[in-house]
């Protein structure tokens, strides 16, 4: 073995990687919230039966469950092209995150809602709740309890995959990584600092997670 | 006027042909090595101790926990650095089997720990050895109960076989991103390439969903 490790330039430029790491979760948070928002429409369009809504939103959730995470990526920066929106890399990953975020998330928050038996619903009725009190003290809660972890992998799926930004030249994390290793060719260096940072995001997230899961649900999960 | 592009041709098909067929190759490699791996795995983490079973763990998610596209290209740099580069194909069948028994493992251990105790019990009255137990009893159940998990595992892998893509290996999409620089017609070109992985994925994936339905009831 005759490569020699050379960490100083890593450290000099810590401040850089960190700030990529502060677009990387940026991105993912932004992405999540958008796709949660998004997700809730496409389920309730799905379980409507309002046709030209259903179709929507079904072939919404099969282009975004059957494709790569690179196709969409791609898609939106060089496809869109074709029709004259030039995205930047941010918006183009971002979109692409958002795309997908929501087409897995419809189908978690459709199953988690149809994890409920209506006869749940019911009964609310006939103790005298009306339908929003239904909803807001019996169904929610219990549904939350259901999607939780799937939300919260599909978060962490989402952080590791906005490291495709570095094929469009986006600077977040691994963007950041691929502009600094061509500077100063020390790229082992520098890619095994930004595996170690994306392993410390992903494990802080889920720890994170864990704890707001405790404090929510009081054990009962 | 000659223009600086040409347009996508027939004789293109060629190119995109080796593309998909690169494609095909390398999840195939992926998915055969590490589900082997996987299950092996999968089984000794469900045998052993909850000390050994946590060591395991927490090296697989090592593997799950850091993005697939920088696992690529710190393997290939590294051993490239090492003074013995590999091939793309190599390189990128090794990180995306170990990648995918990340995975897989996971979904066979919970496979076999979903046979329930009283059933290897029962075998072990019968008469069956350990080695019959396993391969009767534990082995099918356990398999059966997760093969739509398997299954969107494996259709996972296909899709992040794209990755691949960045170490240098000539797969679809890069094939594809080749010929978008040539002619100029990303749509076109990114559309065909949507519906391949489309074609593959879709049917699987339906197909996943009703064997676990079947299973449900």
């Amino acid at each position: 073995m005759d490569y020699e490790f050379h960490w100083n330039i890593v450290f000099q430029n810590m401040p850089e990687l960190l700030n990529g790491a502060f677009v990387t979760l940026h991105v993912s948070v932004l992405a999540m919230l958008l796709g949660v928002v998004i997700a809730i429409l496409l389920a309730i369009a799905k379980m409507n039966n309002s046709k030209p809504f259903c179709y929507v939103a079904t072939v919404w959730v099969e282009i975004a469950r059957n494709t790569p995470a690179l196709f969409q990526i791609y898609m939106a920066y060089f496809g869109l092209g074709a029709f004259g929106i030039h995205l930047s890399p941010y918006v183009a990953v971002l979109s692409a995150l958002v795309f997908i975020n929501a087409g897995y998330l419809t189908e978690t928050f459709r199953g988690g809602f149809q994890s409920i038996p209506t006869t749940q619903y019911s009964a609310s009725k006939s103790l005298g709740m009306t339908s929003i009190q239904a909803y807001r003290y019996i169904i929610l809660p219990q549904m939350l309890r259901r999607i939780y972890h799937p939300m919260t992998n599909q978060f962490v799926w989402s952080i590791l995959m906005s490291s495709l930004g570095i094929l469009v030249g986006m600077s977040e994390l691994s963007g950041t990584t691929q502009r600094l290793q061509s500077l100063s060719f020390r790229t082992l260096e520098f890619f095994i600092v930004a595996a170690v940072m994306y392993f410390i995001i992903t494990k802080l997230v889920l720890f994170s997670s864990s704890l707001l899961a405790r404090r929510l649900f009081k054990g009962e999960i | 006027m000659n223009s600086l592009f040409t347009p996508l041709s027939w004789s293109d098909s060629g190119l995109i042909l080796t593309g998909v067929w690169n494609t095909v190759i390398i999840s195939v490699v992926a998915i055969v090595v590490g589900t082997v791996l996987g299950l092996i795995i999968g089984f000794a983490r469900s045998e052993s101790n909850k000390m050994v079973n946590a060591l395991f763990g927490s090296v697989l998610d090592v593997l799950r926990s850091v993005p697939l596209i920088i696992q690529l290209i710190l393997f290939s740099t590294f051993v490239g650095a090492m003074g013995s580069p590999l091939a793309p194909f190599v390189a990128g069948s090794i990180v995306l089997s170990l990648y995918t028994m990340a995975f897989m493992s996971e979904v066979f251990r919970s496979g076999f720990e979903s046979v329930s105790p009283s059933m290897q019990i029962a075998a072990r009255s019968l008469g069956m050895t350990k080695w019959q137990t396993i391969y009767h009893i534990r082995l099918p159940i356990g398999l059966r109960a997760v093969f739509p998990s398997w299954l969107g595992v494996s259709l996972s892998v296909i899709k992040d076989s794209a990755l691949v893509s960045v170490i240098g290996y000539m797969e679809l999409l890069r094939t594809s991103e080749q010929l978008i620089s040539r002619t100029q017609q990303p749509l076109e070109i990114l559309i065909g390439v949507g519906i391949f992985y489309f074609i593959i994925s879709y049917p699987l994936s339906h197909y996943g969903r009703y064997v676990e339905r079947k299973m449900a009831i």
